[in-house]
């Protein structure tokens, strides 16, 4: 890249911590506030360099609980922001992504997932902020989470999470793990004007009319930003159309977290995605996500050669959960087999749709996360 | 019938959130009073005015300010001011907050802001208590006062917060009461004109809730504490202005000017760019 050159484009080598950076910038992010903290201060060291190269912001701030409170507080005044951190970091986030969730603040949110509780094993991969993604946060609500498994897809997933984010005004998740975060691979990154972008409603009422909380069809209320000349008031406390606070009404209560429930549950289906491998005749169906899904791609090839009709699942969203999805392949199946570098996490949502078939579930904390063999003995296993 | 004569500042608030939150005798109403007078005097354009707030009795102002506003969580307006100023540099960005907000769960981000010298405007009504959870001891709670959680009086030192401030490094320092409304709003006029980061001290009486539990149960009797006790003492040292019984200092400790976060950031993207185009 020339340093005329703004965007990459073309074949890269790089890791996943820098795909996620490079894909912020194609996203049209132009804030990032946050904190140092393994394994995901790649990204903010990249963002250190490239921001303003291309007139954008980057601010290191005190803590978590700041940046997470900058990104809102820049959304707000117009720009596309993100923050990028790990479990601990996570943790002391989730008070303000709740007011991002209450105030439909559009921002994007990386977690880097490391081995926890606390401290835990900072430079090793885990997938136990799952659960966490998505009720971290006091109170009902729903969020958006994406899953990448390859350098590619922190590229990419990270552009699909700042649309999301500004189609639904709602925090978006990339959830990355360790190894993702940190491994090198071939990244192929279009020509910036081929990327398809999605920018958050505008109101187009006159200033005076404008109600900053009062949605259209799709639940989503346009957002008018600070300095464009609607004067407006946003607040985390339940609030009305107006964006005043009624503290006291328990009809607006109920109408308003419905709503931000609703927006993103209503709409399931035009969000999830996923990745399905010979699934037709599967009858031993893996679901795997994140870096564990290679793994478990590469044991369905093995187990195919064997003879055994096993395939995969591989949510591309964790949240909201693709239930439908889910409970079709579990039908279809005779088994369910999901590895999870956690003691538990996701597997619950797919137990609760998989009703009387029978899931075998496989943990793994620590270093490495699981080999192919072991998936494969697990799909071996009673078929 | 006689018309009802709008008050020549009622534009400058919200009047579908009135009647306010705040008890009688609170010196909120005159801190937000000041506040819209010194917007008036400046002529300011309140499309390019944003005013933060955090959780507290006076966290409401934001709402009741008739302009861009925000009211975050509980100790992250100046946080979340930060990324508003950033984002767009031409906005006057004002944080009006409470002490506990501002110095006990958001002392952090103050002393880092301040540090930095990000060009965000800092505004703490001090009432020595957190009103709204019904008057707990918090940073600022003189010592041997008497509140909910102190029921023996309060054996934590509090926060010099002018001290505090001038160490982390604003650019701007004053502290009044609420007596001294005219000298309040004229130091208000002078924080909206600084370029740095600025904050102002205010002793706010709290008659209903601190008062009540340390024998000034009115809000006159509250004013009569700050009008005895008041020396104005203009550049004095600021390790020297703690709060006691018997004297308040109040007036400008510190006015510098030094270079600003934002200003330098964008210098520093224009000369990275300018590189780029030789």
């Amino acid at each position: 890249m020339t340093k005329k050159e703004k965007f990459l484009s073309g074949a890269h080598f790089m890791n996943g911590d820098i795909a996620c950076a490079e894909g912020a910038i194609a996203a049209g992010c132009r804030f990032f506030a946050g904190y140092p903290i393994t394994p995901a201060t790649e990204i903010a060291e990249h963002l250190s360099q490239r921001m303003p190269e291309i007139g954008g912001i980057y601010i290191q701030m005190e803590d978590e609980i700041a940046s997470m409170a900058a990104i809102i507080g820049a959304s707000y005044t117009g720009l596309k922001a993100m923050t990028a951190t790990s479990g601990p970091g996570f943790s002391l986030m989730q008070e303000n992504i709740g007011l991002a969730v209450m105030t439909e603040a559009p921002c994007v949110v990386v977690d880097v997932m490391r081995g926890g509780p606390s401290t835990g094993q900072p430079t090793l991969p885990g997938q136990q902020d799952v659960m966490q993604a998505k009720w971290g946060s006091h109170g009902d609500y729903e969020i958006i989470a994406l899953s990448p498994c390859s350098v590619q897809e922190m590229f990419d997933l990270t552009v699909e999470a700042f649309n999301l984010a500004e189609t639904y005004r709602v925090p978006t998740f990339l959830m990355a793990d360790e190894v993702v975060g940190h491994m090198w691979e071939k990244v192929i990154i279009p020509p910036i004007e081929k990327i398809r972008l999605v920018n958050r409603k505008k109101p187009n009422v006159p200033h005076e009319e404008y109600l900053p909380f009062m949605p259209d069809d799709d639940l989503v209320p346009p957002m008018a930003c600070f300095g464009e000349g609607f004067s407006f008031h946003a607040t985390g406390l339940t609030h009305n159309e107006r964006g005043y606070p009624q503290t006291q009404s328990s009809e607006v209560q109920e109408r308003l977290v419905k709503r931000l429930c609703e927006k993103i549950r209503k709409n399931t289906d035009n969000i999830v995605r996923f990745q399905e491998v010979m699934l037709e005749d599967a009858e031993i169906v893996v679901i795997a996500y994140g870096i564990v899904a290679r793994a478990a791609l590469s044991a369905v090839r093995k187990a195919r050669e064997e003879g055994i009709k096993a395939g995969l699942l591989r949510p591309i969203t964790l949240w909201p959960f693709a239930e439908k999805k889910m409970a079709a392949v579990a039908k279809q199946a005779e088994r369910i087999v999901v590895p999870e570098m956690n003691c538990g996490q996701l597997v619950r949502e797919i137990e609760r749709v998989a009703k009387e078939k029978p899931v075998t579930f496989l943990p793994k904390l620590g270093e490495d996360p699981h080999t192919p063999m072991e998936i494969l003995e697990a799909i071996r296993r009673n078929s | 019938m006689v018309q009802e004569a709008a008050h020549p500042l009622s534009k400058y608030l919200r009047q579908a959130m009135m009647p306010h939150i705040w008890c009688s005798g609170c010196g909120n109403g005159i801190i937000l009073n000041c506040f819209v007078q010194a917007i008036d005097e400046l002529e300011m354009d309140l499309n390019k005015l944003v005013v933060v707030s955090g959780i507290g009795c006076i966290g409401r102002a934001a709402g009741y300010t008739n302009t861009n506003s925000f009211h975050t969580t509980h100790g992250r307006p100046i946080a979340f001011a930060t990324g508003v100023k950033l984002a767009n540099p031409d906005l006057e960005v004002v944080v009006i907050s409470g002490d506990g907000d501002l110095f006990a769960i958001g002392g952090n981000h103050f002393i880092h802001a301040a540090r930095r010298n990000m060009g965000i405007k800092v505004i703490c009504a001090n009432n020595f208590n957190y009103g709204m959870t019904g008057g707990q001891q918090g940073p600022t709670t003189p010592l041997e006062a008497f509140t909910p959680t102190s029921p023996y009086g309060n054996i934590e030192h509090p926060f010099n917060l002018v001290h505090l401030a001038a160490a982390a490094g604003a650019t701007y320092v004053a502290r009044w009461t609420t007596l001294h409304a005219r000298k309040l709003t004229q130091s208000m006029q002078k924080l909206l004109q600084k370029q740095g980061f600025s904050f102002i001290e205010i002793i706010s009486p709290c008659p209903e809730i601190f008062g009540r539990h340390n024998k000034m149960r009115t809000g006159l009797e509250m004013m009569e504490w700050f009008k005895k006790a008041s020396v104005v003492e203009h550049s004095s040292d600021p390790a020297k202005a703690e709060i006691t019984r018997d004297k308040i200092v109040v007036g400008e400790f510190i006015d510098i000017e030094k270079p600003v976060y934002e200003k330098l950031l964008h210098e520093k993207i224009q000369a990275i760019n300018h590189k780029d185009e030789e």
